[in-house]
């Protein structure tokens, strides 16, 4: 099995599924002759054309607006967000319209739309090249979240995405790209939306978290095995629907939860996790439920030390789990 | 389901060994929330009450009103209800079979004080319990602030000890660390003391004899802890005594230019003790061996310089400490003993207040003594006495001066103190006093 990066897993995984399925197209900002920003999607209008990797204006509602159309008419877009911080503009296009569709039409219609869009900072990024919108699409009935962190998931989970008849917003994390590495099969295979994933065993503590900040933790609990702590980690992949009973099986095992993710803390997804821990396990819990997140600030700052404090990184996942470990 | 919870004496502190109820203040039948007061304790250092650890009905009451018994003896149970999970009907037979043993007192109270968590279980943990009939109190702790984490209960669920059969094994588990406490104990002597003392009753008897009678008066806790702890001190203690006069009258000056400012200021008095405070505590600092206690193979020289301050009422005296009183200033130390004798006439002192105390110091003047030869506050090794100032005719180079005298007053241990150096520690109190002016500044 070959060894890959993050972004080829995303690229790879688009490229599968046009070869697989006409129907299937993708459309962004620069996402054509340029390959998209990332190089996301390099190499995918030399293959299949201008009419099927369609660089579009600045204009993200445009591009959502566009899609769900195309969807609704039984396309299977996958449209790109050049950052998810452009993807404000589209909000309303996304929760008003792509969510609501089918509920609206009574299952006449669907809208079986995919929109990617990178998040996350600590690429010296600023205000509008850093951010974390989880939870400003995380409460609406309607949408499907993903959040990869491996590079197996991220193919595993853009495949399922485009398969979903159903509107999914594909949270990459621009941080991962060049920094995950991980086997990806070569054929083609899913990972199934709306299920967490162990990524790590252990007895002492239970961290669930998503995208990016696994690294720290997956690095710290490493770390921690050498002091005797024990973590167990899992990586919840997919943040709407939350899989309940792997994360209720994941705090079950230690009784300590530690829940961690970039996005801020109030009001984030770790706040629905830890409310779901505390309707279905008050019994079982061993420690108060704990959250490790990015600062209530209203932005990434650019400075370096603003940057560095506002991001997580080993030694705070360590700290926080070492606490967690010794309560 | 309903479980059966002892309340034991609790460690107050580090050198008490028994503890005497005053006054039942729940009856069986009560309902007792957790962290309410069951009853009144009387100790050696200081009167509390005992809060209940858990919330329920009173069932039991297991010492009656004066009596006394050593800490971690169990004085009454209570009936909790439990969580209803399931696997919990045979733990209140576990808990009722046992509470019989005089043995097995829980470590859970007596870890108390440095084990703030210890008796916080999580739902986790009491459900773990519950299952498999473990009496929390037997489990060791490992978590934070000694907390029993949910493996420390799967451990000892694993480790067998959980079995009714091996009581003395889980009893055996409990004592050992006390034990280490006991090793890390500071002996002071071979004397053990507990008495029992009665609660105060005053009967007038009858014309058993000639003349009008007698009364006779029971010895109240108080009375009693005052009367053993000055035993101890004297039978003990070899004490020596010494005096020394000192020329106060400048510190009279400045008091009265600073007092009415600083009662404004502060809304405090400013008092003389204050500055013999100061004066003592700077003299500590140069000789330090003041600052002591005798344990039969060594002396304990204490670093902390805790100041206790002999404070009376109408029919007791306590002891309240100023703690780290080397790191207050004159208008600190103020405010410090206005605030402990307040505590004191109001009662409200509580224990921190009462613990730690390295040297005291006595301030007999305020009752009129020119001269008094105080017993040392067991286990210390001095007390200071700071008597009247009254003003006197004095010669100053060789003329006759009008001067504020005031006489200071030192009883010593003789076993760890001699007359060298107290004279010098002495002096040095003699000449900071004499040194503050109209220039000394109280802040």
């Amino acid at each position: 099995m070959a060894v890959i990066e993050y972004i080829d897993a995303i690229r790879k995984a688009m490229k599968e599924e046009m070869d697989r399925d006409e129907d299937v197209f993708v459309l962004g900002e620069d996402v054509g002759i340029k390959g998209g920003v990332f190089t996301t999607t390099k190499g995918l209008q030399e293959q299949f054309g201008e009419n099927r990797v369609l660089d579009t204006p600045l204009a993200e509602s445009a591009i959502a607006g566009v899609a769900i159309g195309a969807a609704m008419y039984g396309m299977k877009p996958i449209a790109e967000m050049q950052y998810s911080d452009f993807m404000f503009p589209a909000t309303n296009q996304i929760i008003s319209e792509a969510a609501k569709i089918r509920y609206r039409s009574n299952n006449d219609w669907t809208c079986p739309l995919v929109i990617r869009a990178p998040i996350g900072g600590g690429i010296f990024g600023g205000l509008y090249h850093s951010q974390c919108p989880e939870s400003v699409f995380f409460g609406t009935p309607g949408l499907k979240i993903v959040a990869p962190y491996r590079p197996y998931d991220a193919k595993g989970l853009l495949k399922a995405a485009v398969r979903d008849p159903d509107p999914v917003l594909y949270f990459e994390n621009k941080k991962c790209y060049k920094l995950i590495t991980g086997e990806v099969p070569d054929d083609d295979y899913i990972v199934p939306i709306g299920k967490a994933n162990v990524l790590r065993e252990g007895d002492d503590i239970t961290v669930i978290g998503y995208s990016m900040p696994l690294h720290f933790v997956e690095q710290a609990a490493a770390d921690l095995e050498s002091e005797g702590i024990s973590a167990h980690i899992l990586d919840l992949r997919t943040l709407q629907p939350l899989d309940k009973e792997g994360i209720l099986e994941a705090v079950r095992k230690t009784g300590k939860v530690l829940i961690i993710h970039e996005d801020n803390k109030t009001g984030g997804v770790g706040a629905e996790v830890s409310a779901i821990i505390a309707e279905e396990l008050l019994y079982e819990l061993d420690a108060p439920i704990m959250r490790l997140c990015g600062p209530d600030v209203p932005a990434m700052p650019i400075n370096p030390p603003g940057e560095k404090f506002f991001l997580l990184n080993k030694e705070k996942v360590k700290e926080a789990m070492r606490q967690l470990a010794l309560y | 389901m309903k479980t059966m919870t002892e309340i034991v004496v609790p460690q107050l502190a580090e050198s008490l060994v028994s503890a005497t109820i005053d006054k039942w203040l729940k009856q069986p039948g009560d309902w007792v929330d957790i962290y309410e007061p069951v009853c009144e304790i009387i100790t050696d250092k200081v009167n509390a009450e005992l809060p209940s650890t858990v919330a329920g009905k009173l069932v039991q009451i297991l010492v009656g009103k004066g009596e006394t018994v050593p800490v971690g003896t169990p004085i009454c149970i209570i009936e909790t209800e439990g969580s209803g999970a399931a696997g919990l009907a045979e733990a209140p037979l576990v808990e009722k079979s046992e509470q019989k043993q005089p043995g097995s007192t829980p470590s859970a109270a007596i870890e108390m004080e440095d084990a703030p968590m210890r008796n916080r279980f999580s739902p986790a943990v009491q459900q773990l319990a519950a299952e498999h009939s473990i009496r929390l109190s037997d489990v060791p702790g490992t978590g934070l602030g000694g907390r029993i984490t949910r493996k420390d209960v799967l451990a000892y669920v694993a480790s067998g000890a959980a079995n009714g059969s091996t009581v003395a094994a889980a009893n055996a588990a409990m004592q050992a660390p006390r034990t280490v406490d006991a090793a890390a104990q500071v002996r002071s002597s071979g004397l053990h003391l507990t008495e029992t003392p009665r609660l105060p009753k005053i009967e007038v008897e009858g014309s058993a004899g000639a003349g009008r009678g007698d009364n006779f008066i029971d010895v109240t806790p108080i009375r009693n802890t005052i009367a053993r702890n000055m035993r101890q001190s004297v039978s003990e203690i070899p004490h020596a005594w010494t005096m020394i006069e000192v020329d106060v009258t400048n510190l009279v000056l400045l008091r009265n230019k600073l007092k009415d400012d600083f009662m404004k200021r502060e809304g405090i008095n400013l008092t003389y003790l204050a500055f013999l405070l100061k004066a003592v505590v700077n003299a500590i600092k140069d000789v330090p061996i003041m600052n002591s206690m005798w344990a039969v193979d060594k002396i304990i020289v204490k670093r902390d310089i805790n100041i206790a301050l002999a404070v009376g009422t109408e029919d007791s005296v306590m002891t309240p400490v100023i703690k780290n009183a080397d790191h207050k200033n004159v208008a600190g130390l103020a405010k410090e003993i206005e605030e402990l004798a307040r505590k004191t006439r109001e009662g409200k002192l509580t224990l921190s207040d009462m613990q730690g105390g390295t040297f005291t110091v006595n301030n007999t003047g305020s009752f009129g003594s020119i001269l008094s030869y105080p017993i040392i506050n067991y286990p210390q090794a001095a007390i200071l006495t700071f008597e009247s100032i009254v003003k006197r005719p004095v010669v100053i180079n060789d003329m006759i001066a009008v001067r504020s005298m005031a006489n200071i007053c030192l009883s010593l241990d003789h076993r760890i103190l001699d007359g060298v150096i107290c004279g010098r520690f002495l002096q040095r109190v003699k000449d900071n006093l004499e040194s503050f002016n109209l220039e000394s500044k109280l802040y």
